[in-house]
């Protein structure tokens, strides 16, 4: 499934987990540094540097761009890290996530109330992945490095749904599949 | 007495560590490509498609597959008739310096655990420096990455827990870990010695080729059934669900005190990353 950014609550109700889908337009990149920057600005009353409601913020910390290129290696970085961030974040309108790895039951269930959707992009793909991004600039936090917030314009970048709003969750349900762990 | 300047080890270490982060080497990638034949989940088969196609882009465009490159672990074994010309650890961490800065990779090491910061050219390097007979200088780098050393663990059970014991540390382990160390795993395992040479035998146990068989006929068969199991417990390509879980198991064990059955985990990610020279 092809979804275009920002996304609508119309389309975040379409996704269901365990769907590929491929996005294309403006991504905000984060990781532990700035998530903990933005969630200090709000608890001071202040504005986010950039609007966040409808928007989607990809868990990376890219790799420096070679000559020509709009951005290194950039792959998703583990979302469980973000967990205590998030909420406060989906409460002003943050509606998709890009990460790695499961994520708390509490913020699975913060995030099915502000009526968010958690994707996975395959992890240690970063060579892939950095194909996809066309476009990338600083957008705050230019001292934190590689932990800045960047702008990315994407093409078909690809992830998975992995928790949806309707409480899909592509985890649980895969793993129980095929786990046949006796001890 | 045979004197190697500390140039050498530089030039040694830039230019193994870049070549760890660009390229995976064939015999991971085959291994790889078997297991999209054998994993038995859709969802899986596409991940391990994914990063086969990840980790060929990389070789073939020179760059990093993984833009978490790592803190270097880096194993010197200096032969006995050496004389460095100079300081190694600092030779080793120029090595670093340059292999970070000209070949694109990101910095990802702090400048102090509680203040945090960048140190800003990923030194320092874990350097384990190990003594040998001989003439040469065994170099061996190691890129690792966070997400996997998180899930990394040390145990110190009782002797009474035995075999399964460990068995069961290893499976609960890898089972809580779900997707978040990026799966499949190659596991390290240390077993016996004290504290912290369980964790540096795991760790020294992840250098070894994916395809080796350990030459302790106990350990081979333990790796072997470990591996097995692991596979069974459903978690699959990067936590997707599935039947490729981890690639390669690689044991090592040390004799321990008479009260004592340490164990450490050291879960590697499927960017295996770690090349060798001999100077």
């Amino acid at each position: 499934m092809k979804i275009k950014t920002p996304i609508t609550c119309n389309e975040i109700k379409k996704l269901r987990a365990g769907d590929f889908v491929y996005l294309s337009g403006y991504i905000y990149t984060g990781r532990d540094a700035a998530h903990k920057r933005m969630v200090e600005t709000l608890n001071k009353g202040e504005e986010l540097p950039f609007e966040i409601k409808d928007q989607v913020i990809y868990y990376v910390g890219p790799a420096p761009a070679k000559p020509n290129r709009p951005i290194g290696s950039a792959g998703p970085t583990s979302a469980y890290r973000m967990d205590p961030y998030s909420t406060i974040l989906m409460e002003k309108g943050l509606k998709i996530m890009i990460g790695k790895g499961d994520r708390s039951d509490q913020f699975i269930q913060d995030m099915i109330k502000h009526k968010g959707v958690y994707l996975q992009a395959v992890g240690g793909t970063g060579a892939l992945l950095a194909r996809k991004v066309v476009e990338s600039e600083v957008v705050a936090y230019e001292d934190l490095g590689a932990e800045a917030i960047y702008r990315l314009k994407v093409k078909d970048f690809p992830a998975v749904v992995t928790y949806d709003i309707y409480g899909g969750n592509l985890v649980k349900d895969e793993v129980e599949k095929y786990n046949e762990r006796k001890v | 007495m045979r004197i190697i300047d500390t140039s050498l080890i530089t030039e040694t270490v830039k230019r193994i560590t870049i070549d760890a982060n660009y390229d995976i080497g064939e015999s991971f990638l085959e291994k790889l490509r078997k297991a999209i034949k054998l994993e038995k989940s859709d969802i899986g088969k596409t991940v391990l498609e994914q990063i086969v196609e990840n980790d060929e882009i990389a070789r073939d465009d020179k760059e990093p597959m993984c833009q978490d490159t790592g803190m270097v672990v880096c194993f010197v074994k200096v032969g006995y008739n050496v004389h460095i010309k100079g300081d190694l650890y600092e030779s080793v961490n120029e090595g670093i310096r340059q292999a970070y800065n000209e070949g694109f990779l990101r910095k990802s090491v702090t400048k102090h655990p509680i203040t945090r910061g960048n140190s800003g050219d990923n030194t320092p390097a874990i350097i384990h420096v190990e003594l040998v007979p001989g003439d040469q200088i065994s170099i061996t780098v190691a890129p690792k990455g966070g997400g996997s050393e998180n899930m990394s663990l040390v145990k110190m059970l009782i002797p009474a827990d035995g075999v399964e014991g460990i068995k069961k540390l290893v499976l609960d382990s890898i089972f809580n870990a779900g997707g978040k160390p990026c799966p499949p795993l190659v596991v390290g395992v240390g077993i016996g010695g004290n504290l912290e040479k369980s964790a540096l035998i795991a760790k020294e146990a992840l250098m070894r080729e994916i395809n080796d068989v350990n030459p302790d006929p106990i350990l081979a068969k333990l790796e072997q059934e470990l591996l097995e199991e692991i596979n069974k417990l459903g978690v699959g390509p990067m936590g997707f669900g599935g039947t490729t879980t981890a690639l390669g198991v690689k044991i090592a064990a040390y004799p321990c005190h008479i009260a004592s059955l340490p164990v450490a985990i050291n879960i590697q990610c499927h960017a295996s990353r770690h090349k060798h020279a001999v100077i």
